[in-house]
């Protein structure tokens, strides 16, 4: 007898088809039902300590446990309460007072009060702890000075307790924004008894903020969190708005790979994605608009110069490169309607924001500019490096502006992708030509864009340094409490920059994610914000 | 044997030693730090931060205080997770990570073993071509191209299996474990193919057919011991071709492992991560190594008397 290779085959078969048998109700199917979100999450978290971490898919997830004083309206982006149920603002505009709703309180059942409050922001602006987000408190007075570790006494910074449920904060000058910061997640409380409990608050190594171990205050609580595989938060019944709350659950996916989250999404194993792979764009919106959301985000795509080395330190070789670029041809063609054209570096329309518009793809000009300069026609202009991150998105627009460079000046310019950590290491020390930069306002107000090119400024890194740029930004801006008035000094500030070319704006941000029908209450709004209060599943979506 | 084994033992250990030394100072000369974000951050709290993770002392002390704490089997905290420590992470994703490895080296053994023993018995005819044609698509296709059809085809088109995740569906471990272990079942195809065909010429085959043995006890008692024995020599590098590859797989599938890990870590610059993965996996690779070796020497005696004058 042989080996009877047919029989083998059909037993393999058999196994195969017993395993496998397929699932009778997507995982998308079984969440309408059971109120169950399930959102690719692009990264795994880094933690869920909220005053450490930094990234997006963290911000997802915090937003879910916790709850800071203030909340905002997915629609209209308009401040809403949340711990706090009221405030009053000061006619200077420098001080608010809070009144925290006594209904409120941790997962564990202990109360919120406005010591809570005091407590986690003295904890969060602690110099030891070394929070990457600690400059959204600045505004608040001295809150700097202590975090620098100028300034000891915490008693100084302008955050006091009047009573159990009033929390005062006073700040330097008046910050019009400053409700929008109080929703960032670095501004949110933490529970101090459980934080002690773990070791010394001011550590970030401690495991506090765990599954099993973390108390929150917010519409969900924390009960599975599997790194890299998922995180899992359930609906809070204690919540004090629990009732407004539709989902019963959410979890959350480290949907690293873009390919591969579109295929979950298409299996149905996912109700919302990260993103969408640029080569699929076209069909989704073509084949599936209604899944398909393409909108606005409140973001900056531009390369920044370095200031002080030949030939950018000449403002003129700046403005030429500027206007040798024609940004609607890239837009449509290379990008498919991705980013939209921007000559200015805060995206138009922020808060009603309109920036200046002071250049136009003009090759001509563009030419001229640089003859001025000395190199007539790109004779003896040194060919330098643009340098970008390692993706391909970057890649395709830098090769087209390098070809455009080329067409229209008649210079080299050498493409030089980098690796994350190298790239930012290198823009950090400014060791770079020209690189590309990308940045995301944190808030919705020029001031989150602008506030970075102050003279020596952490994000600057360009070697611009104006003095009436650094009055405006640092002292007149932040003291006008008209708001007409506020954005004429901005216009008049991002004018100077313009003028300067410190950097060369490129292209305003759209976020784009795939829905399932079934979601409802996640509109588009300019910060990509969610509330989940607002969201539901329908079971016939 | 026992001299054998202890020789190879001993040469282990410079070998993992020399991987950590150069991993340790490999890693932090690569530009980027792990605290480098896009943000910038203040002077303040970049200085809170390396102290804590003691990256502001010399870098001999930092280095002999990994070293005495890994003599203790503690590798330290992960620089990019708060709150967790190097062990507990590689606890968490070394399960998943070795039960893929195996399912895949499974795969890759009896579709290989097979397709090989198969192609042996009748050389030069469609059954020799075809299992070894097939078995050509694993060398031919890397695993991110194979991953994905496979996940178009049995996932989105055939909707027989899920197209990602690990213990989550049924089935889910299936096209994993078939991507992973495709590269390898063709080395092992044409390994014991090889084998097969040089045992079966031999002089001692012919006389157990003489004897009036039916061929399946000649194929199975006689020919397999010495046509696999390639295939054993090739476990230990299999076992390392599999432990790599499984990143890319695990990137594909959305498996928990601990591939997605040391990938994760390199990208942030986690150096304690690095650093233990590092050490863990090239030490279950000298390991595997090592045994594979010995199992050689077992099943071929000739090998140990490697040492002897």
């Amino acid at each position: 007898m042989k080996f009877n290779t047919d029989r083998l085959i059909f037993v393999f078969l058999i196994l195969l088809a017993g395993c496998g048998g397929g699932e009778s109700e997507s995982r998308v199917e079984s969440g309408n039902r059971e109120g169950v979100f399930h959102f690719g999450n692009h990264a795994e978290p880094q933690g869920l300590d909220p005053h450490i971490v930094t990234g997006i898919p963290e911000h997802h997830i915090l937003t879910a446990l916790f709850e800071g004083l203030v909340l905002k309206n997915p629609y209209t982006l308009d401040i809403e309460p949340g711990v706090a149920k009221a405030w009053d603002i000061s006619d200077d505009g420098l001080t608010y007072t809070f009144q925290l709703r006594d209904n409120a309180s941790w997962s564990n059942g202990d109360a919120i009060t406005a010591e809570d409050f005091r407590w986690s922001w003295q904890r969060a602006l602690s110099p030891i702890l070394g929070s990457e987000y600690s400059y959204m408190y600045y505004p608040i007075e001295n809150a700097e000075a202590y975090n620098t570790g100028r300034m000891a006494d915490f008693s100084q910074v302008g955050v006091s307790v009047l009573d159990d449920h009033t929390l005062q904060v006073k700040l330097h000058s008046p910050t019009p924004y400053f409700l929008q910061l109080l929703d960032h997640y670095s501004m949110f409380p933490v529970h101090r008894a459980t934080l002690e409990s773990f070791g010394a608050d001011s550590d970030r190594l401690t495991a506090w903020a765990q599954e099993g171990n973390t108390v929150t205050n917010g519409a969900f609580v924390l009960t599975e969190w599997q790194i890299n595989s998922h995180v899992r938060v359930e609906k809070n019944r204690s919540y004090w708005d629990a009732e407004e709350v539709d989902l019963n659950a959410i979890v959350f996916y480290p949907t690293e790979n873009l390919v591969t989250e579109e295929r979950m999404f298409r299996d149905g194993q996912l109700h919302r994605t990260a993103e969408i792979p640029l080569d699929k764009i076209i069909t989704y919106q073509q084949e599936q608009p209604e899944v398909t959301r393409i909108a606005p985000w409140i973001g900056s795509y531009f390369y920044m110069f370095n200031t002080n080395r030949a030939p950018m330190d000449d403002v003129r070789v700046r403005e030429a490169l500027a206007m040798a670029i024609d940004r609607a041809l890239i837009a449509e063609t290379v990008t498919q309607g991705l980013y939209t054209s921007s000559t200015a570096l805060v995206p138009p329309g922020t808060l009603g924001y309109q920036p200046p518009q002071l250049f136009t793809f003009d090759r001509e000009k563009a030419a001229e500019l640089l003859t001025q300069a000395g190199y007539p026609n790109g004779e003896g202009f040194p060919a330098f490096d643009l340098l970008y991150n390692t993706n391909e998105d970057h890649r395709k627009i830098a090769v087209a502006i390098q070809q455009m460079w080329m067409k229209n000046l008649n210079i080299t310019v050498n493409l030089v992708n980098q690796e994350w950590k190298v790239y930012l290491d290198a823009q950090n020390n400014m060791n770079y030509d020209m690189a590309r930069r990308g940045w995301i306002g944190d808030y919705v107000d020029p001031y989150t864009f602008l506030g970075m090119y102050i003279t020596d400024g952490g994000n600057n890194k360009t070697g611009f340094s104006n003095a009436r740029y650094d009055e405006i930004i640092l002292h007149e801006a932040p003291a006008e409490l008209d708001k007409d008035k506020r954005f004429a000094l901005y216009h008049e500030a991002e004018t100077i920059l313009l003028e300067n070319m410190a950097i060369l704006p490129i292209f305003t941000y759209q976020f784009k994610h795939l829905y399932q029908t079934s979601v409802k209450g996640m509109p588009d709004n300019i910060m990509d914000y969610y509330n989940y209060k607002y969201v539901s599943l329908d079971s016939e979506g | 044997m026992w001299r054998f084994i202890g020789f190879r033992f001993l040469q282990a250990i410079p070998v993992i030693l020399a991987v950590i030394t150069v991993t340790f100072f490999l890693v932090r000369a690569a530009p980027g730090g792990p605290f480098d974000q896009e943000k910038a951050v203040s002077d303040q709290v970049r200085a809170a931060l390396e102290a804590r993770y003691q990256l502001d002392l010399p870098m001999h002390e930092q280095y002999f205080s990994y070293m005495s704490d890994l003599f203790r089997g503690d590798m330290g905290p992960s620089f990019f997770y708060p709150g967790r420590s190097v062990n507990e992470l590689i606890i968490q994703g070394l399960p998943i990570t070795a039960e893929l490895g195996f399912y895949a080296l499974l795969t890759a053994l009896v579709i290989g073993c097979l397709a090989g023993v198969l192609a042996a018995l009748k050389p030069n005819t469609a059954q020799d071509y075809v299992p070894m044609s097939v078995a050509m698509i694993g060398i031919c296709m890397p695993s991110f191209l194979l991953g994905p059809l496979l996940v178009l085809i049995f996932g989105i088109w055939l909707d027989l299996l899920p197209v990602s995740g690990w213990g989550n569906s049924q089935g889910d471990k299936i096209l994993p474990s078939i991507t992973l272990g495709a590269m390898t079942a063709a080395y092992i195809a044409r390994l014991s193919r090889s084998g097969m065909l040089e045992v079966l010429n031999q002089d001692y085959m012919r006389t157990a057919r003489a004897k009036g043995l039916p061929e399946y006890v000649v194929v199975i008692k006689h020919a397999l011991r010495g046509g696999l024995l390639p295939v054993v020599s090739y476990l230990g590098p299999a076992f390392a071709a599999l432990l790599s590859g499984s990143f890319v797989v695990e990137t594909v599938f959305q498996i928990p492992g601990l591939g997605r890990f040391y990938i994760q870590a390199a990208f942030n610059r986690d150096y304690t991560m690095i650093l233990g993965t590092t050490v863990f996996l090239s030490t279950l690779i000298v390991i595997f190594n090592l045994l594979s070796d010995i199992v050689a020497a077992w099943l071929n005696p000739r090998l140990r008397y490697q040492f002897r004058k």
